[in-house]
């Protein structure tokens, strides 16, 4: 065999390995670059499904949004557990993401059962099985939303939401003021308390109007919070047995509006 | 030639019974398993709860989808111990029976795609747009890949083998959109184009069942004609040469991960070349025959 002979075999195996080695970067490439398509695709359209719909309750014990997104399985054993029909599971067209479950207050609100069935088969812990009190759960947080077209605040005595709600008197109270257009009658004004409000959406589905006043909201949409730092003076003295601000600021009294402007006694 | 009726020999040779035994007993399966499930809101006969995400049989034994379970993990959820346990139940399960067997013997959208590639035969359609094989794997790595990024199982939105069941036992809504969009590509676009060579659960399934003792086996393969029936059954066909031909270098048994132990190679085999086997002791290792002969 002459040199010549191993150096053409050489350039013709080395030839046949760069073939495969560039058709291998380039398959490589094209699956890597089709993959990374999807996968911006698909995170688009999940990302999307972070904020559901306002209509959309989950469950008692449910983890929050970003929580429960990362953790349930979708398997349907709390709707089949729900002795009401409340849940359901999303289909690919409902406000919320496919395949998890939620309900609607107004069409069948949450019953608030004592062993709380749903939670106990939780295969993922989506529902937390920490809830153990079915008055603790926080599904929502129902909001008086339509002053203009709630009766009681027109001064008659509807009273259905705070009558329905199962922590009556307590997430619902009846508030009585004056009746200004009547100078003689009381108006009864329904107002929900957020740290006893379930979110069970009874109040919503039994609003007698054709469209509920006052309505069940996801917590994250409803709730306010203080700021981290914010401090009421009161509070802090009950704890602390000493004001947080010792010397005493004199305010004017005055009402809100323009009094300002109108030379009040400052 | 082009529209191809594969089972003729074996109808001829073996009857109508032997000829699609494995095929009614899927079927026979994959329904009965549906109507285990559907028994309970359809009946109020609660035998099993759930759907094949995650479910709960007689109220006690759980069975969870492990695929769904790993996303949740790498998601950073820690998963209560019940759905871990039930992803282990079914991963154990696999790993005996083959991890595929999962696909021809309870996997709903493998009804969908077997339906799409006997029309494929019947109407003796061959515009086949090629897909690598691997594709699976790719796909199986994002499914793997997003939960860590985004911390959503995002998979778990397009699943199409979940949508059936949750379709079915809760609603299916505008779900069926996707199985169409399956069937069709499987149909029209590339054959068997979903189950062999897109779909991640497939993969996983394949992967959990590496080590399976079920196994398919050429046992009788000299007595093959290359009469290629089992060639235009097989959802897998890619895999058929190592096991049928000496030449290309393996042994009789189909140790692959991609065989789904469907058994259609069995039945529509006039020479009954194909048997089941279960190899506890693996006798059969991936070595090329000429090194054992």
């Amino acid at each position: 065999m002459s040199a010549g002979d191993k150096s053409n075999r050489d350039k013709g195996k080395t030839a046949g390995r760069n073939v495969s080695r560039r058709r291998f970067l380039t398959e490589t490439a094209q699956a890597a670059c089709a993959v990374g398509l999807l996968g911006l695709g698909l995170t688009f359209v999940a990302e999307k499904s972070r904020v559901h719909a306002a209509q959309v309750l989950r469950p008692p014990g449910a983890l929050p949004e970003d929580d429960f997104l990362a953790s349930c399985l979708r398997c349907g054993i709390c709707v089949n557990d729900c002795p009401y029909n409340t849940l359901k599971l999303a289909t690919p067209e409902d406000p919320v993401a496919t395949g998890t479950p939620w309900f609607n207050a107004r069409e069948i609100p949450c019953e608030m059962c004592d062993d709380i069935p749903c939670i106990s088969h939780c295969p993922s812990g989506a529902l937390s099985p920490e809830l153990k009190d079915i008055d603790d759960a926080r599904m929502g947080l129902a909001v008086l939303i339509d002053r203009e077209n709630c009766l009681n605040l027109q001064g008659l005595r509807c009273d259905v939401c705070y009558r329905v709600c199962p922590l009556i008197d307590e997430a619902i109270t009846l508030q009585r003021t004056r009746n200004t257009r009547t100078q003689v009658h009381a108006v009864f004004e329904p107002v929900v308390h957020s740290d006893a409000c379930t979110g069970c959406g009874k109040c919503e589905q039994a609003c007698v109007l054709d469209v509920a006043a006052i309505k069940v909201f996801p917590r994250e949409l409803a709730q306010g919070e203080l700021g981290k730092h914010y401090r009421f003076g009161w509070q802090e003295e009950e704890r602390t047995g000493e004001k947080l601000v010792p010397w005493e600021n004199k305010m004017p009294a005055r009402m809100p509006g323009n009094s300002l402007n109108d030379g009040g006694d400052l | 030639m082009s529209k191809r009726r594969p089972a003729t020999e074996a109808v001829a040779v073996k009857g109508i019974w032997k000829a699609f035994r494995f095929l009614w007993l899927r079927r026979l399966m994959q329904l009965s398993i549906l109507g285990l499930f559907v028994a309970g809101p359809v009946l109020g006969v609660w035998l099993i709860s759930g759907n094949l995400s995650s479910s709960l049989i007689l109220g006690k034994v759980p069975m969870s989808d492990p695929l769904a379970v790993l996303q949740s993990l790498l998601a950073g959820h820690p998963v209560v111990a019940v759905g871990v346990i039930g992803a282990g139940l079914v991963i154990a399960l696999y790993a005996l029976t083959g991890g595929r067997s999962f696909c021809s013997w309870v996997c709903p959208v493998n009804m969908i795609t077997d339906l799409a590639a006997w029309l494929r035969r019947r109407l003796g359609i061959r515009t086949n747009h090629r897909l690598p094989r691997k594709a699976r794997y790719w796909l199986l790595a994002l499914v793997l890949a997003l939960p860590v990024v985004t911390e959503i199982l995002i998979w778990e939105f397009i699943n199409p083998i979940s949508l059936v069941y949750r379709g079915l036992l809760f609603g299916l809504g505008a779900g069926w959109y996707l199985l169409a969009a399956i069937f069709l590509f499987d149909l029209l676009v590339t054959s068997r184009g979903w189950c062999g060579h897109l779909c991640p659960l497939g993969a996983f399934y394949g992967l959990a069942g590496k080590y399976s003792p079920l196994i398919m086996s050429a046992a009788r393969r000299e007595k093959c004609d290359d009469c290629m029936d089992c060639y235009a059954v097989c959802p897998e066909p890619q895999i058929l040469p190592m096991a049928l031909k000496p030449k290309k270098g393996f042994g009789p048994v189909l140790k692959t991960l991609d065989c789904t132990r469907c058994g259609r190679c069995l039945d529509v085999c006039a020479k009954d070349v194909f048997e089941y086997q279960v190899q506890l002791k693996n006798q059969h290792p991936l070595i090329p025959v000429k090194a054992v002969e």
